[in-house]
């Protein structure tokens, strides 16, 4: 899980935000003033400042916010002047938007804040509709508005160009003021509260940010999104009252408080109305007394009375968002909040800190206990700890820095452990055990030493900050800071508050004055806090300046200044109930140390694990030697024997009519003659009362995979015989449990007969099932030689685990991975996982994965005159509700999980970004069932449909290492030779939203790299591939074909897009470039070949068709070419889906001859961009010599260019 | 790079070349040849000398034939004791083959346990499973174990394995069960181990030992010898480096003992790091 972090604020005003990963609270250290609150969400945090300004603080990414600016320049021909500016009365403006209605010169376009800066000038787009156009950019028209072509015709009168100029976001990681609204904001805000970017499905970034003025107003932020991550403008909301704070979550979740103690529930919110409609009242949950906070979540409301109590409310879900009543909980809290996935956290009022409830799940939202952070600040410690952490929770995560780091840290840890070993025991245990164990001398040590060293400024302070805490006469506040007070002045100034005298007081006297008197605390603490920073940087430079200070001196000291919290934040912070978090049961002397251990028992442990493994490796190795290899001949002193491993599973029945039989199964192993093991497989069954047996020898088996089946659990076993009929062993067991028994044996049986152990080799080819399994095959030398290759349904396939979209690999070991949610993983090296256990799985490098995905269903409706649209078709009708065919019944209760191994994580919703559009109900029109779908209802339809989404989750075990935050959709790796030597292998990527990204510092020691460089596009892209010379193609999302220019080592993003036609009338979707071949895939399934590329003109002349029934290509360091195959016909059966292999692929021929027909069906990706091994030489080829494969490029141009020549 | 799982195979494929050759007091009625076998280091000494009693039979009447015993060097060998312990603790020196005297009469009961069947053998292993699981998990694997399916576990676990030595991947799917925890818990409550010694009067030593110390550290293997037997070591705290391979070994096979490879790898993690 990446990292996140909780926010929180002091009672000083001063921003803390403590990470997932961390173990300290990380001083906010760009805050140059004070807060009141913070909200935060997982990519930015909002804050009310004590000049009673909103800033916002936007977390850095690699990927950068940036908005398009685009504006049309528009010409129309007259004799005289050809084109020119020169336009007739009626026409447009000349510098216009794309509709020509609003006037849009150039220089109208400004900034929208101080937080933004312009990344270039203006430039003329040279794209038209995925074509290129002429130098210039412009489209012909015979006028405006019209269609326009990119081709001037003879009656072209008008011509326009686009023009498109980019803004950044610069303020990243920093609080950045939102410019205050003028006209329409009379007072300043109070509180804050950030949520709603579940309610629809745009990209992270959309945010409802609710808002209370000190008046009792609410206030909506309206049109944050991703390129706009300030919002526009502030617009009110209508109260039944006056709000005192209010509480936003990530779905359609708001409610507030009214100062008279009811709730208010907003309703209506939703996808099309993230403001809502209306208010609905909920009495306090205590008839006495009245509430005074309230925190909602995806489908939990938490609230607090003025009593301190903790309620939670019952039954409250997006379809009754007020809920059916309170549960009072345990526990005196002055405000709480929640976070992610329904988490909550709370500051109490006893001690002023911060509680995270434990046990929160779906099935128990209110969880179980409160548990106390523990976790010491940033300050509290020394600086070199406090740097080595913040490193850590800055997310240099992966890279190999840490771990010298935290080396470093251990090291520090174990000097001042003997030191503070007392202390901690005192502060952390209470088993007797433990004080036993500590030496007498340091547990009686904190007792002498705190006093005289508690720095006198500080204790005044603290005890002075308690007094005016807990005592009756608050009114300290007369003390206003002067930052304050002038926001005062300029209140009254505008005169809309009646009393200027009532300050920051303000609040206590509306909210009844002494019946409120925690909630004031804030607002009370925010004045003291002037006090208090003054104080606070004293403090600070003592303790810099004391540099001499031991640590354990330093501790001690800190220990006494216990945290005093205002205002917590878990909005952004990714938590879950499973969630292993170290916040709770360090102290301050012993965080380090327990963050060592834990670093070892997560085992990314250092290098030193791997030393020590590699040693008694070696000893064990030298005993073999010793002891046995002298003495090899010596008889065995037991025999070998057949093993045999029984049990009773389903078969589908190999002759028609198809159907499961219940067979008898049985594994016999045997050891051979060499002491290779081999096996035999036996599948008895009764035919015709009649007992047979089908048999299938081990060392034949290429491959058990599992299939997709949402009732049975079933695999399927196949040997080259039956990968040509296309019909493969189909088996089921009667449990997941047992199904994974056998499928890890029978998997250990094939390798051992193969003597496959250990991790898939650099060369391996990895492909992936449309289940998500993934598969790896040792290619042989042979497998790509001339004219005699293996074929290709002899190869082995072995499982590892973990479950992917697609994968992505080169020849030095790098291996990306991409789920089905987007997420990127990194091959660890390890092997096994999932359901591989003992020796078939390695013991490091496993680590969990979670994959989500969405099941759909669709809800059909036919038209009557009667009663419009209802769910009574005709007779011949679909089922109203079924899947995309219309075949298969599919309701919202009997639809199941693909398959045992997914749990439902949501329930069924409208699902709105169908291709094709859909009205705001979701609905999509048609003529009649099965037609094509329009999102807008005609006079001809007659029928409807929509599309239900529901999430599944799918958690298992394997050699990969999730690479957050950015989702992805599409990675490549270069492809490098066997024996190259690179150091910063290049990697691009497109981000699921259609950014290209660069990685850097790929390296075969660091395969996850550092961090993503942003390469800027004009468009969307959707996918991409490198060759062995840097060539860098990609694919956007319109389907045309993108060149990347001057891509080198010294410059590894490239300089500048080149636009390649696509062939005729094709939308191209995938690409894939080898050694210096070029393929690509268009959506209606034909693979194109890149003719007429040289090193001069990279780009290549033109497309020549190779094949159709193509779903995607894979072209590999050998320029060898693989494919996923739509259909192949087989003996038996059809598959759709199936692993083919270009034959005849030669240096002189690269488009090769024909196919070899491999794996399938159900596959979905393969990728060969790691296999490099050279074929055995054959007479053949007499040219290819060494110097070919370390400098392709040169050598195998000329060849293209006689080609050229030729053709 | 060397998996633990390299490890585990290297160790469970471990052999001892070894010459067996009948005591010369034995009435034969011809000279009996010396028998020459790789004894795997896992398992019992009564478990795989089948053949070794085969060959000697052969040469000696029936009455003369009572109960099969061995000895290194005028020591007994106890069966219970794996062959690898047996070896280390006896013989790490010597010469190989390591060459062992058989005996058919004089059975030294003082010294020895009688071993009339391989029954006995899967009981006494059957005891040091259970005694190890309940150091780790309160009995509670393998009590749920026997729930399910009692008779497998004896045969599978057991005997089987031992006598066969060879069904590594087999075995590891059944172990897999005993060395499992969860990470909730903080790993074992006490790591199960037996330091055998030549030097002592005690057979070995057996005290609780908790894999994690009460201020959070994880324990090292150093750690442990150091407490059971403080002279025994070398100053310092490091682990691996110093020992020479022999030691190694000891310490591998005397876990063996106990619970097999249970034990060994949670040592394995858990000796990581070297200060």
């Amino acid at each position: 899980m990446p990292v996140s972090l909780l926010w929180a604020v002091d009672v000083y005003g001063r921003v803390y935000s403590l990470s997932t990963a961390g173990q300290q609270w990380e001083q906010c250290h760009d805050t140059q003033m004070e807060f009141k609150r913070v909200t935060a969400a997982q990519q930015c945090c909002w804050g009310i400042a004590c000049d009673n300004n909103i800033y916002l603080n936007v977390h850095a990414s690699d990927l950068p916010i940036r908005y398009q600016e685009e504006t049309y320049e528009n010409q129309r021909w007259n004799p005289v002047d050809g084109f020119s500016e020169r336009l007739l009365p009626s026409d447009r403006w000349q510098w216009s938007d794309v509709t020509g209605l609003q006037h849009q010169p150039m220089d109208s376009f400004q900034l929208p804040s101080h937080s933004w800066e312009w990344e270039g000038d203006w430039y003329a787009d040279e794209n038209f509709e995925g074509e290129p156009t002429e130098k210039g950019g412009w489209s012909y028209a015979i006028d405006f508005p019209a269609t326009y072509t990119k081709d001037k015709k003879w009656n072209s009168c008008v011509r326009r160009r686009r023009w498109l100029r980019y803004r950044r976001y610069k303020a990243m990681d920093t609080w950045a003021k939102i410019p205050s609204q003028q006209s329409s904001l009379p007072d300043p805000f109070s509180d804050i509260s950030c949520g709603g970017w579940e309610i629809n499905e745009e990209p992270r970034g959309r945010l409802s940010l609710w808002a209370v003025s000190l008046q009792g107003k609410v206030w909506f932020r309206e049109g944050i999104y991703h390129h706009n991550p300030e919002g526009c403008l502030w617009e009110e909301v209508p109260l039944p009252g006056e709000v005192v704070q209010i509480s936003c979550g990530p779905g359609d979740l708001v409610w507030a408080v009214l100062w008279e103690g009811q709730l208010i529930v907003r309703e209506g919110v939703g996808r099309d109305c993230p403001k809502g409609t209306s208010w609905t009242v909920v009495d306090s949950p205590s008839p006495g007394v009245g509430a005074i906070h309230v925190a909602v979540g995806n489908n939990v409301v938490w609230a607090l009375t003025k009593d301190n109590k903790v309620w939670f409310r019952r039954g409250v879900n997006s379809h009754n968002p007020c809920g059916s009543g309170w549960l009072n909980m345990v526990g005196q809290m002055i405000m709480v909040n929640v976070g992610l996935n329904d988490q909550v956290f709370a500051i109490s009022c006893e001690d002023r800190a911060v509680y995270f409830r434990q046990g929160v799940t779906s099935s128990e939202l209110s969880g179980k206990t409160w548990k106390a952070i523990t976790v010491p600040r940033d300050r509290d410690r020394s600086h070199s700890s406090a740097s080595t952490n913040s490193l850590q929770s800055a997310g240099c995560y992966f890279c190999g820095e840490v771990r010298t780091q935290s080396v470093v840290s251990d090291v520090e840890s174990d000097t001042d452990k003997v030191s503070t070993d007392g202390a901690s025991c005192l502060v952390t245990f209470t088993s007797p055990e433990s004080f036993a164990d500590a030496p007498a001398d340091l547990s009686d040590q904190p007792d002498e030493t705190p006093k005289p060293r508690i720095p006198k400024v500080t204790s005044d302070s603290f005890i002075s900050e308690l007094v005016s805490d807990r005592g009756p006469g608050r009114a300290a506040a007369g003390s206003a800071a002067p930052a304050v007070l002038e926001e005062e002045t300029c209140i009254s100034a505008e005169g809309e508050v009646k009393d200027p005298c009532a300050g920051v007081a303000l609040s206590p006297s509306q909210s009844g004055g002494p019946l409120d008197p925690q909630w004031s605390n804030v607002d009370l603490e925010e004045a003291q806090a002037q006090t208090g920073a003054v104080l606070d940087t004293a403090e600070t430079s003592s303790l810099s300046s004391v540099a001499t200070y031991t640590l354990a001196i330093e501790d001690q000291y800190v220990v006494d200044e216990h945290p005093l919290w205002a205002w917590v934040s878990g909005g952004g912070c990714s938590v879950d109930s499973h969630s292993q978090l170290s916040w709770f049961n360090c102290s301050l002397n012993t965080s380090s140390l327990i963050q060592s251990v834990q670093s070892m028992s997560l085992s990314v442990t250092p290098a030193q694990t791997a030393a020590w493994r590699k040693q008694i490796f070696e000893q064990l190795s030298e005993r073999t030697k010793r002891e046995i290899d002298n003495f090899r001949h010596f008889e065995q002193a037991i025999e070998q024997s057949v093993w045999v491993k029984k049990g009773t599973m389903q078969w589908w029945r190999d002759w028609k009519p198809h159907k499961w039989i219940d067979v008898h199964f049985a594994l016999e192993q045997f050891s051979g003659p060499e002491g290779n093991k081999d096996g035999i497989l036996f599948i008895y069954y009764n035919f015709c009362e009649e007992k047979k047996y089908l048999h299938a020898f081990v060392n034949e088996v290429t491959i058990l995979v599992p299939v997709l089946s949402d009732s049975k659990h079933t695999f399927a076993i196949y040997t080259p015989e039956r990968t040509k009929q296309r019909w493969p062993i189909r088996l089921a067991a009667a449990t997941e449990l047992e199904m994974h028994d056998w499928l890890a044996l029978l998997s250990m049986s094939c390798c051992d007969s193969r003597g496959i152990h250990g991790p898939p080799s650099k060369q391996a080819i990895w492909s992936i099932t449309c289940k998500g399994d993934i598969f790896v095959s040792e290619p042989s030398p042979s497998l790509e030689a001339m004219p005699y290759p293996t074929p290709c349904d002899q190869m082995f396939w072995r499982q590892v685990g973990g479950h992917l979209r697609m994968v992505e690999c080169n020849s030095v070991g790098i291996v990306w991975g991409i789920g089905y949610d987007h997420t990127a993983w990194v091959y660890t090296g390890g092997y096994g996982g999932g359901f591989f256990q003992g020796l078939a799985s390695s013991t490091d490098n496993i680590y969990t994965q979670s994959d989500v995905k969405s099941v759909y269903i669709y809800e059909n409706q036919r038209w009557n005159p009667v009663t419009g649209y209802t769910n009574r078709g005709l007779p011949t009708d679909r089922y109203m509700w079924s899947d995309a065919s219309g075949l298969q019944e599919c309701s919202k209760t009997n639809t199941k999980p693909p398959s045992p191994q997914w749990t439902w994580v949501s329930d069924w919703a409208i699902d709105y970004s169908v291709s094709g559009g859909t009205d705001r109900e979701g609905w999509q029109y048609a003529a009649d069932f099965p037609a094509s779908y329009h999102g807008y209802k005609t006079m001809k339809d007659f029928v409807r449909r929509r599309r239900w989404a529901r999430k599944c989750k799918l958690t298992t075990t394997g050699p990969w290492q999730e690479i957050p935050p950015i989702p992805l959709s599409d990675v490549t790796i270069l492809p490098c030779g066997a024996q190259s030597n690179v150091d910063a292998v290049p990697l691009w990527a497109i981000s699921n939203k259609g950014d290209v990204l660069c990685r850097l510092g790929v390296t075969t020691l660091t395969p996850a790299g550092s961090s993503w460089l942003h390469v800027g596009t004009d468009q969307p892209f959707k996918s991409i591939s490198i060759g062995a010379a840097s060539q860098v193609w990609a694919i956007a999302k319109d389907g045309s074909a993108f060149y990347r220019g001057s891509v080198s080592s010294q410059s590894p993003a490239g300089d500048s897009w080149y636009h390649i036609p696509s062939p005729s009338k094709q939308k191209l979707k995938q690409v894939s470039v080898g050694r210096t071949s070029l393929y690509a895939v268009d959506e209606n399934g034909n693979l194109w070949y890149r003719q007429g590329q040289t090193p001069r003109y990279p780009q290549g002349s033109s497309w020549e068709h190779i094949s159709n029934n193509v779903r995607k290509v894979s072209v590999g360091p050998l320029d060898q070419v693989w494919i996923i195959a739509d259909k192949v016909q087989g003996s038996h059966s059809l598959s759709c889906g199936t692993v083919c292999h270009r034959l005849g692929v030669q240096p002189m021929e690269p488009k090769g001859q024909s196919w070899d027909y491999g794996i399938g069906g159900g596959w979905d990706h393969i990728t060969v961009r790691g296999n490099s091994i050279e074929p055995p030489r054959v007479h053949l080829c007499p040219q290819t010599d060494p110097s070919v494969s370390r400098s392709p490029l040169p050598v195998r141009n000329t060849e293209f260019d006689s080609n050229a020549v030729e053709s | 790079m060397a998996d633990d799982k390299d490890v585990l195979r290297d160790v469970w494929f471990g052999r001892i070349p070894t010459c067996f050759t009948l005591n010369q007091d034995e009435v034969t009625e011809r000279e009996a040849e010396p028998y020459y076998l790789l004894l795997p280091r896992v398992s019992y000494l009564t478990l795989v000398t089948d053949k070794v009693k085969k060959h000697f039979l052969k040469v000696m009447k029936a009455e003369d034939v009572e109960e099969m015993w061995f000895e290194y060097e005028g020591t007994p060998l106890k069966w219970h004791y794996p062959i690898g312990v047996l070896f280390d603790l006896h013989a790490s020196n010597t010469v190989l083959p390591w060459s062992i005297t058989v005996h058919f009469k004089n059975f030294p009961d003082r010294d020895l346990l009688h071993c009339p069947s391989s029954s006995i053998v899967e009981a006494h292993f059957m005891s040091s499973i259970k005694e190890a699981d309940a150091l780790k998990h309160k009995s509670q694997v393998v009590n749920d174990m026997q729930k399910k399916d009692h008779k497998q576990l004896y045969r599978e676990l057991g005997l089987n394995w031992y006598r066969s030595a060879d069904k590594f991947d087999q075995f590891w799917a059944m172990n897999r069960k005993l060395m499992e925890y969860s990470t909730e818990d903080g790993g074992f409550r006490y790591i199960p181990f037996r330091i055998y010694q030549t030097m002592s009067d005690r057979p070995f030593i057996q005290k609780l030992f908790r894999p994690v110390s009460p201020d959070g550290n994880v324990h090292t293997l150093g750690d442990l010898l150091k407490e059971m037997d403080p002279t025994a070591l070398p100053n310092d705290g490091v682990v691996f480096n110093i020992f020479p391979p022999v030691c190694l070994r000891r310490s591998f096979m005397s876990l063996t003992l106990s619970l097999c490879f249970s034990l060994l790898s949670s040592l394995f993690r858990r000796v990581s790091r070297p200060r």
